[in-house]
């Protein structure tokens, strides 16, 4: 039985956010099929709401995408009504794709170890960077 | 008919950088580029320009980007589509004319409007419920000051069939500036769109107007992650993405030779999935696709595959977004040295919110925020303890007071300057002492597909 690790998403995914009106979406995506098998077990709509809920208590939809090994969040309510009456810095909510990052799953250290070491399904020019460890 | 095309990114909002649309041109054998210059709250800025001035109301950057770019388009063939006419296509479209005719340069130009449904909304006949929260707009009407529905697909391909060297819209689908030259030079079925095929081939269509829209974002700019942006080459030569599009709906994301950037699986699943909701229902007024079955086979060395996008007949409504007077914003920011900082920050939030009360200044909120701390993140980014604050080299706060009263928000910067020399010691930096803007809330809604009429014109070429 291998020992169970708590890790801030950032250690397995990427993710861009973007805003439509009131709304912030989230795509979330893994490296690789082991890592995808971990997110979408882990993240689901009810986690992330409650991950949000201290700052932004809205309504999370989601929807899984495993052909492009990716999730799909929309948080409800998220921006004070709207980008040009938000009165955030980040009144479009480009940063909180960063935010979500932030957000702790668990995982056993034997399937991390797989998702950190297996390849990744994209292309990059210097071969894979190592996938971050902190 | 030819077999593919390739068509190139322009700029991804008001404001972007049209210099590695170049690349694309010189370099990309492309046969068309298309811009996108308004995101959803542009039209907000350009009603206020248009307020000012009734001939403004159009993104003014094209006319600067189309000086430095239609010479090198021209004798390649090139063709441009953009929707920098925002609130004013033809007012756009002329002052394009003028400039390029001032340097000998006569393209034809064909411009799109009919997207303004304002005085539809504001006729106290139908409801225009909100997208995302059913409320009536009758709260608001009085009070909305533009409203425009997206257009599709169709008046950009009848603008190119007519020979358009350059084709300037209003409001449209941001896709549909991609969709219709690859509807015009692929000779896709739009209108008469019918099998399950036709509507593929749009879907394909529409995910690679969906990926060319935001210019580098589809190409290894604001690449989100941990330690792996670095690895992106080059991102101050960015090649904005192009995709080559073949007459079956295959269609491959690329960029220019020698250009910075990544064109890669990730670089353009995040851009797939960016500003979607449900994935498998991404309206436009030309198809509805569905991502479910898409497929991006990375094929190394800046090309992407892309395949499986699945459509459906758009529905009988367009969407809308149209915009309200909200009330007023002025904010201020401050910085306040070691030592004590945290704690000069609170005293001074708390001797502002006194002086408010005192002044009976009427306001909804006032919003504290705390740059370098907490700004992106809220509380999601825990504040470390009083103790550490107050050591901290400085402490930034950013105020902004939300009031319906104008003259409310006027007044807000004036409260501070007496601080400076009566308040807490070692601040610097102080700004904010006129600075009240309107807020706009934003309205999307549906409007019936018949109560709007596309329009295209053909400016007469000067010559």
């Amino acid at each position: 039985m291998s020992k169970t690790l708590r890790i801030p998403l950032v250690q397995l995914a990427h993710a861009r956010s973007g805003d439509k009106a009131d709304w912030v979406d989230f795509g979330l995506f893994a490296w690789n099929e082991a890592g995808y098998r971990i997110i979408e077990r882990e993240v689901t709509a009810a986690k992330v709401q409650a991950h949000f809920a201290p700052w932004l208590p809205g309504q999370v939809d989601a929807w899984p995408l495993p052909n492009i090994l990716a999730l799909k969040f929309v948080l409800h309510g998220a921006l004070q009504g709207g980008g040009a009456r938000n009165l955030r810095l980040d009144n479009l909510g480009k940063a909180m794709g960063a935010a979500l990052l932030r957000l702790e799953i668990e995982v056993n250290a034997e399937e991390l170890a797989e998702a950190q070491k297996s390849p990744r399904r994209g292309w990059w020019p210097n071969g894979t960077p190592s996938t971050s460890t902190s | 008919m030819t077999q593919s095309i390739r068509i190139g990114s322009g700029l991804g909002f008001y404001g972007d950088n049209w210099e590695p649309v170049v690349a694309s041109i010189e370099r990309g054998q492309v046969q068309f580029i298309a811009s996108d210059h308004l995101a959803e709250l542009t039209l907000a800025i350009l009603q206020k320009d248009r307020q000012r001035d009734p001939a403004l109301g159009y993104a003014r950057d094209v006319v600067p980007m189309l000086l430095r770019l239609w010479p090198l388009m021209q004798p390649r063939g090139v063709r441009f589509v953009c929707n920098a006419g925002g609130l004013n296509p033809m007012g756009a479209a002329q002052a394009v004319q003028t400039a390029l005719a001032a340097k000998g340069w006569h393209p034809r130009i064909a411009v799109v409007s009919g997207d303004d449904v304002l005085t539809q909304l504001q006729t106290p006949d139908g409801r225009f419920e909100h997208l995302m929260n059913g409320a009536d707009v009758t709260p608001v009407r009085e009070r909305l000051v533009f409203g425009n529905a997206y257009l599709g697909a169709q008046p950009i391909v009848e603008a190119l069939d007519q020979g358009a060297d350059i084709v300037i819209t209003g409001r449209v689908a941001d896709a549909a500036l991609f969709l219709g030259p690859l509807v015009h030079g692929l000779g896709w079925k739009l209108a008469d769109a019918a099998t399950p095929e036709d509507f593929n081939r749009l879907a394909q269509g529409l995910t690679v107007g969906h990926l060319l829209e935001c210019s580098g974002q589809g190409s290894g700019g604001n690449f989100g992650g941990q330690g792996d942006w670095q690895n992106i080459p080059d991102l101050a030569h960015i090649g904005y993405p192009i995709a080559e599009v073949w007459q079956d709906g295959t269609a491959f994301i690329t960029k220019a030779p020698d250009t910075g950037g990544l064109v890669n699986f990730d670089t353009v699943r995040q851009q797939l999935l960016y500003e979607v909701h449900n994935p498998h229902a991404y309206f436009s007024p030309d198809v509805v696709l569905d991502m479910g079955q898409i497929q991006l086979h990375d094929e190394g060395q800046h090309r992407v595959r892309l395949t499986g996008a699945q459509g459906h007949a758009p529905t009988d409504q367009l969407k809308v977004v149209a915009g309200f007077r909200d009330g007023f914003k002025a904010e201020i920011t401050w910085g306040f040295s070691w030592p004590d900082a945290w704690d000069k920050v609170q005293a001074a939030e708390a001797m502002i919110r006194s002086q408010l009360r005192e002044r009976k200044m009427p306001f909804d909120e006032l919003f504290v925020e705390y740059p370098g701390l907490n700004s992106a993140h809220g509380p999601l980014a825990p504040l470390p303890p009083v103790a550490e604050l107050n050591e901290r080299a400085e402490i930034w706060v950013r105020m902004v007071l939300r009031t319906p009263v104008k003259a409310v928000a006027d007044g807000f910067g004036r409260l501070f300057p007496w601080m400076a020399l009566s308040g807490p010691a070692y601040t610097c930096g102080f700004q904010g002492l006129n600075n009240t803007s309107e807020l706009l809330g934003i309205w999307p809604t549906l409007i019936p597909r018949d109560r709007v009429q596309a329009r295209l014109e053909m400016l007469e070429v000067q010559s």
